[in-house]
């Protein structure tokens, strides 16, 4: 692998062609013959490139980023960074390498032998092994918080805390290093890291503990087991290995050769590029203090060849050919904030004019060097950067580096951070209600007997008396919700089962979790138990910052680094805790038999519900409605997806893989012949088909991050796995051709894509796979024209709350501005005070506010088909009023003033608030979210039912919980006759009222 | 009529001190003139019934029975027409009409031979004309018409009461023109548990001190004053599982209730001693 890069960095290929090299395994025309003589010998080795790179690339800035914020990267036998629990630098990482082929290669081999070897014998050792391999010594630690986190879940395999006990493992091999090599022994960059009270500390799995992996690691290969391991290991963690290439690492006499020439390089340097490694430098970083050292351009030491890697990493990531992309950015950003270097030896700090060319010198040798690389990847990667949210592009934007190294990039930095639009907290209204009672489906007549009839009357108070303690308590230390509620949830259960109303009550358990949980964060807290007295005399203004603080003061620091592991936040935790706490063979049962159904339901909505330009002179609203539509959607089902995966492998769930490969095989035989649970890759296939991708596949995901260790074997998830590498691939973000995938939806299933194949059950190796069976699930893509995918329903709103973890890119820069990075665990929390005093006077809440939120409140407590029915009314009175005023639409640009004009005297002095009835901006705003249809006069016509105010976003709030949207849409698509039939029915006795709202929803009632 | 607990309880405390009977009340709504004779009625009931919950057993062992009965027996003997019953109820201090029921069950143990059923036992009490013997039928009614706290009239006094303020309630709904639908109407329906009124389309009862309004989408209407010990009971059987159905609504205790019980706001339980005057519908804009 080496040898590719290495003749890159002599020229002797073109970027572009190893990077087609890379991506397609057959070669392009374009490549000159020399350069596909050149790759041609190397074509065995074609796949061992890109995890070659990321290890190469992490190993070099170990130096750089000893103590600081994690690097995880899952590339097969890489750092030790297992995903969401990243061993930071992978200093001592490349165990499985150097432990399984130590001292075995010749040197003329060194760089590629060692990969190839392994890559053919990882893919025969099959999960267990690559799981040893993967991290050396953490699996011990691997297994509690698996299964911690599995069975209380409070526990994030990611937090730092967990890893710290490994922290004093780490040392004994940099002291090992003292002996060995007694310059650099006087600093360790263990120590240093650990001495500095760092939060974010992640420690590097080290000798010891792999010495106990190492059974594991070599059962099936018993020459290699008798090499002892921590030699290897402890020359890895020294800096001297730090900057080796990793076939060189193990070969005693390359190690003398290169102390040599760097002690020769020593000797030549007039001026030290890096702080001299005096034991006085380093000190300061021992005690902490995180002064960092400024980076200058033009000390850099060799622009080429790091610009050369750049380019090559970054096309590498621009071709998806990482598996994650914002991990990527974040090592990234990582480099670009590196503090200091570790002191390097002296010999270090130089570099013949041959060497520069070479790998053997450190990539990385300075400060400069990091930056000068990180902001080349970053100028290359500003398409995706742009996308990111307001507070990080100031943040990037006022990086000094980020200026000294490259204004250009700054100013383009800057010029997107000023188009952007503001940040808004998704802002749902809490919801917390409970379940409605509907007559129709709840009453007596909807039970087999009076038994059971009563006995779900109780249980649903019950139910609710549970969650009502748990809302009060579960924040109280000490509490504890088995102990707390768990004799009472199954003695609910048992009576349940009793009475044969499973579905029952799971229908009303799946509706509260949708009521709850669909807000992004689902914090529970704020929602029943508050008593905000001072937030209501803030207004709703300050309310909406003050939630936000909120939510910043109890959010949990740290989403747990850029891959954390899967978790239930908020009131998520209650229907986890519920269902373990329940622990019913019955209640799991109907609840995956609900959750398939609802899942199937809202996967095949009609989205959107307009085609383009369908419908008579309409202007564009910007989308506003489909995107909010989409989001409800797409939210609902990934919060149901993750729950239906959470029960499903509920029962195979272990902390461990099988541990030998007979096992293996006998689980694999047993579990390869039950049915999944829901026909995910039928969906999968689909929506691919359907062009959905956007919408299916992050649920998918969620619905996947669940598996146990075996899931991924099976062949059937497997396939799935095949065909979302494929679909990872095929998201070129650069290429924005017509009709193709717009780039926030392609962002977005690149993060959650990214995020899975980090999840600790995903084989890391799979990613790596060759793409040869692709080919086998050859997707028909050309059916559909306007799929979903095209339509730009992702906002950036929907990315982050999709994918939290991206927010880490932001911590990681606010924690350079704050230069805390080592106290306060990576980033402040930076709050402005507020004062609550003259704000008394503040004006009750506007009767815009109330009426929306009376109109919410009308509608969760009606059935679904009554929003549908008015929804309907209100859509087609708007449109033929419009056909009616104007028949003539020619400009889309029109319309709203003629209608207006004409209207606004009549309706607007009905509804008390004409001022309402304004420009198309307000109309995405309107509760129908169908503003693309005849916006102005939807609007007109809900301002005159109720003044929405859109700063209370009705839309959000008043979208059916359990039932978005698109029913009515493809109801009303479907069977107009009857819809229109049924409006008339309602309307009939409604002349009286001002509101058609109101008029329709008590006739309704009066029924 | 909203009490503050530690006005609740100097009222609860002065009755400890006095004997339950009406004159008591008389002294009671001379040293508390501000509260409305129907609050301290009302209390006084409360507090007079959580005594008698507390002696309750201490009456109905059957050394006591037998004692009780034969006390009366020695009474009417001496004098038919003498409330020997009542005296007796008053010097034991247990309530009357609770008093009847033991004696009455005693006596037609002895007579009937089988062991009565409560609904013979409840129909005597309502109608004393139906027991037996005149004797005891005098004293039985003696006892019921005394009674200021139980039995089939107080009963009855409090169900007339209740409907009343139902009445009341559904004609202020009326005026108000919001759309409900009452407690019959929702059995009719099947519905599992019937508050007094659902609205069918929710209001907002503004309040004066806070800037959101709360949204109301039942009513329930209590002719007691809301104490502790009936709240939470009512909280448990009634109004969480109100809110467990229909969201948020309001409880009217007409007599008033403990200012600290009305804690549950923000949850979606709002206490009220009237009907709330500043009240928003949807459509009827206040601005």
């Amino acid at each position: 692998m080496a040898a590719v890069l290495e003749s890159l960095l002599r020229e002797e290929v073109s970027v572009a062609a190893a990077v087609r090299w890379i991506a397609r395994s057959t070669q392009s025309s374009e490549d000159s013959p020399g350069e596909a003589a050149v790759l041609n010998s190397l074509r065995p080795l074609r796949k061992e490139f890109v995890p070659f790179l990321l290890n190469f690339l992490r190993e070099q800035s170990s130096r750089v980023l000893p103590q600081g914020p994690p690097t995880p990267a899952k590339a097969p036998g890489a750092s030790a960074a297992l995903p969401g629990r990243p061993g930071g630098p992978p200093r001592g990482g490349r165990g499985p390498r150097s432990q399984l082929f130590p001292a075995t290669e010749t040197p003329s081999t060194a760089a590629e032998a060692p990969l190839t070897r392994r890559g053919g014998r990882r893919r025969g050792l099959g999960p267990a092994r690559e799981r040893g391999g993967r991290a050396p010594g953490v699996p011990e630690e691997g297994v509690v918080g698996d299964s911690l986190s599995w069975a209380g879940g409070r526990r994030l395999r990611g937090s730092g805390s967990p890893s710290s006990p490994s922290l004093t493992l780490s040392d004994p091999p940099n002291l090992s290093n003292l002996e060995e090599f007694p310059p650099v022994g006087s600093v360790p960059p263990g120590p240093a890291g650990r001495t500095k009270p760092s939060r974010r500390i992640n420690p590097t799995p080290v000798s010891e503990e792999r010495s106990l992996s190492k059974p594991k690691i070599c059962f099936t290969s018993p020459p290699i087991s008798c090499v002892p391991s921590s030699q290897p290991s402890t020359l890895d963690t020294s800096p001297w290995g730090l900057g080796l290439p990793p076939g060189c690492r193990s070969l005693q006499e390359e190690r003398e050769m290169l102390r040599k020439e760097r002690s020769k390089q020593l000797q030549q340097s007039p001026t030290p590029a890096c702080p001299t490694p005096e034991l006085g430098s380093s000190l300061p970083s021992r005690t902490g203090s995180l002064t960092a050292e400024p980076a200058d351009p033009s000390r850099v030491s060799s622009p080429q060849r790091l610009e050369l890697v750049a380019l090559v990493y970054s096309s590498c990531i621009a071709e998806n050919l990482v598996p994650n992309l914002f991990l990527e950015l974040f090592f990234v950003l990582q480099l670009l904030t590196a503090r200091r270097m570790v002191a390097a030896k002296n010999s270090d700090l130089e570099l013949s004019q041959g060497a520069l060319d070479s790998l053997e010198s450190p990539l990385f040798q300075s400060i400069h060097d990091c930056v000068f690389f990180a902001v080349q990847v970053l100028e290359r990667q500003f398409q995706v950067l742009s996308s990111l949210d307001k507070g990080t592009l100031k943040l990037l934007a006022e990086n000094e580096r980020l200026l000294c190294f490259s204004p250009a990039l700054q100013g383009r930095l800057r010029a997107a951070y000023e188009g952007s639009v503001a940040k808004v907290s998704l802002a749902m209204p809490p919801s917390a209600q409970a379940v409605s009672f509907q007559p129709e489906t709840d009453n007596r007549a909807n039970f087999s007997s009076d038994r059971a009839f009563h006995t779900f009357k109780k249980q649903r108070d019950v139910f609710y008396e549970v969650l009502r303690e748990w809302e009060d308590r579960h924040e109280e230390p000490g509490w504890d919700f088995e102990k707390g509620l768990g004799s009472r949830i199954r003695a609910m259960m048992g009576q349940l089962s009793a009475a044969c109303s499973h579905s029952h009550f799971v229908r009303l358990f799946q509706k509260q979790l949708l009521q709850m949980c669909q807000s992004p964060g689902g914090t529970g807290g704020t929602v029943l138990g508050e008593a905000p007295d001072v937030l209501s005399m803030l207004g709703a203004d300050k309310l909406g910052r003050l939630r936000r603080l909120q939510e910043r003061l109890l959010a949990p620091q740290s989403s747990g680094g850029p891959c954390p592991p899967p978790t239930f936040p908020g009131c998520q935790g209650f229907f986890r805790d519920f269902i373990l706490s329940a622990s019913s063979f019955q209640f799991n049962q109907h609840l995956m038999d609900s959750l398939s159904l609802k899942i199937r339901e809202l996967n095949g909505l009609a989205l959107p519900q307009h085609e383009p330009g369908d419908e008579d002179g309409e202007s564009d609203v910007d989308w506003q409605g489909e995107r909010r539509q989409f989001a409800v959607v797409l939210l609902s089902l990934r919060l149901l997806a993750k729950f239906l995966g959470f029960v499903a492998f509920l029962p195979y769930r272990g902390p461990e893989p099988p541990p030998t490969r007979e096992l293996q095989d006998s689980i694999l035989a047993l579990r390869s012949q039950v049915p999944p649970v829901l026909d995910v890759r039928a969906l999968l296939q689909q929506g691919l088909r359907a062009r959905r991708a956007v919408l299916t596949v992050p649920w998918l995901v969620e619905f996947l991050s669940f598996a146990d260790h075996i899931v991924p074997l099976l062949d059937y998830y497997r396939s799935i796995f095949t065909l979302l590498l494929h679909v990872h691939r095929s998201l070129v973000l650069s290429q924005d051709n017509e009709g193709e995938m717009c780039f926030l939806n392609k962002l977005l299933l690149l993060a959650v894509l990214g995020w899975l194949f980090q999840i600790p059950t995903v084989p890391e190796d799979l990613f790596f796979l060759e793409e040869c069976q692709v080919d086998a699930f050859e997707v028909d893509i050309a059916a559909s024209e306007h799929g979903l995918d095209s339509v730009p329903v992702v906002d950036q709103q929907l990315l982050y709350t999709c994918c939290p973890y991206i927010g880490e890119l932001r911590k990681l820069l606010a924690s350079w501005v704050s230069g805390s990075s080592g106290r306060s665990g990576g980033f402040v929390r930076k709050i402005t005070p507020t004062t609550t005093t003259g704000l008394g006077a503040q004006p009750p809440q506007t009767s815009q506010g109330l009426q929306a939120q009376l109109a919410q409140a009308f509608f969760h407590n009606q059935p679904p088909s009554l929003r549908r029915t008015v929804e309907f009314v209100a859509e087609r009175i708007g449109s033929n009023c419009v056909k009616h005023i104007n028949p003539f639409p020619t400009h889309p640009f029109q319309l709203p003033q003629t209608p207006l004009s004409l209207l606004q005297g009549d309706v607007g002095g009905r509804s008390g608030a004409p001022g309402r009835v304004t420009s198309s901006g307000a109309s995405g705003d309107t509760g129908t979210g169908r503003g693309r249809s005849s916006p102005v006069v939807g609007d007109l016509v809900f301002s005159a039912v109720s003044p929405w105010d859109p700063g209370i976003d009705p839309g959000a709030g008043v979208l059916p919980k359990e039932e978005p949207w698109g029913c009515a849409g493809t109801a009303s698509r479907g069977n107009p006759s009857s819809c229109s039939k049924q409006c008339r029915e309602h309307c009939r006795g409604a002349c009286n009222r001002q509101s058609l709202c109101v008029a329709v929803g008590q006739h309704y009632s009066a029924d | 009529m909203i009490l503050t607990k530690a006005q609740y309880d100097e009222i609860a405390q002065c009755l400890v001190s006095v004997p339950p009977t009406r004159q008591s009340l008389r002294k009671l709504k001379q040293r508390f003139p501000s509260q409305s004779q129907a609050t301290l009625l009302s209390i006084f009931s409360q507090e007079y019934q959580k005594h008698i919950k507390r002696t309750h057993a201490k009456h109905h062992t059957s050394e006591a029975i037998e004692n009780y009965y034969q006390r009366y027996l020695n009474g009417v003997v001496k004098n038919g027409a003498a409330p020997v019953l009542l005296e007796l109820a008053n010097e034991v201090d247990y309530a009357p009409s609770l008093m009847a029921r033991i004696i009455l069950e005693r006596f037609l143990q002895e007579h009937e031979e089988t062991p009565p059923s409560k609904s013979v036992i409840n129909s005597m009490l309502r109608d004393p004309s139906q027991i037996p013997d005149g004797v005891l039928a005098n004293q039985v009614y003696q006892c019921i018409v005394n009674d200021c706290c139980y039995g089939p009239l107080v009963d009855c006094i409090k169900h007339a009461i209740g409907h009343e303020h139902e009445v009341l309630l559904r004609d202020l709904l009326l005026e108000k023109n919001l759309s409900f639908l009452d407690e019959d109407q929702l059995r009719a329906k099947g519905y599992d548990k019937t508050p007094d009124f659902i609205l069918q389309v929710p209001v907002v009862m503004l309040c004066p001190l806070a800037v959101e309004g709360h949204i109301i989408h039942w009513i329930e209407s209590k002719a007691s004053f809301g104490d502790e010990c009936s709240h939470h009971a009512y909280l448990h059987d009634q109004f969480w599982s109100y809110w467990n159905r229909f969201g948020p609504g309001l409880v009217i205790y007409w007599y008033g209730f403990i200012q600290e019980l009305d804690c549950n706001r923000e949850r979606g339980i709002l206490l009220k001693a009237c009907f709330p005057t500043d009240i928003v519908t949807l459509c009827h804009s206040t601005a």
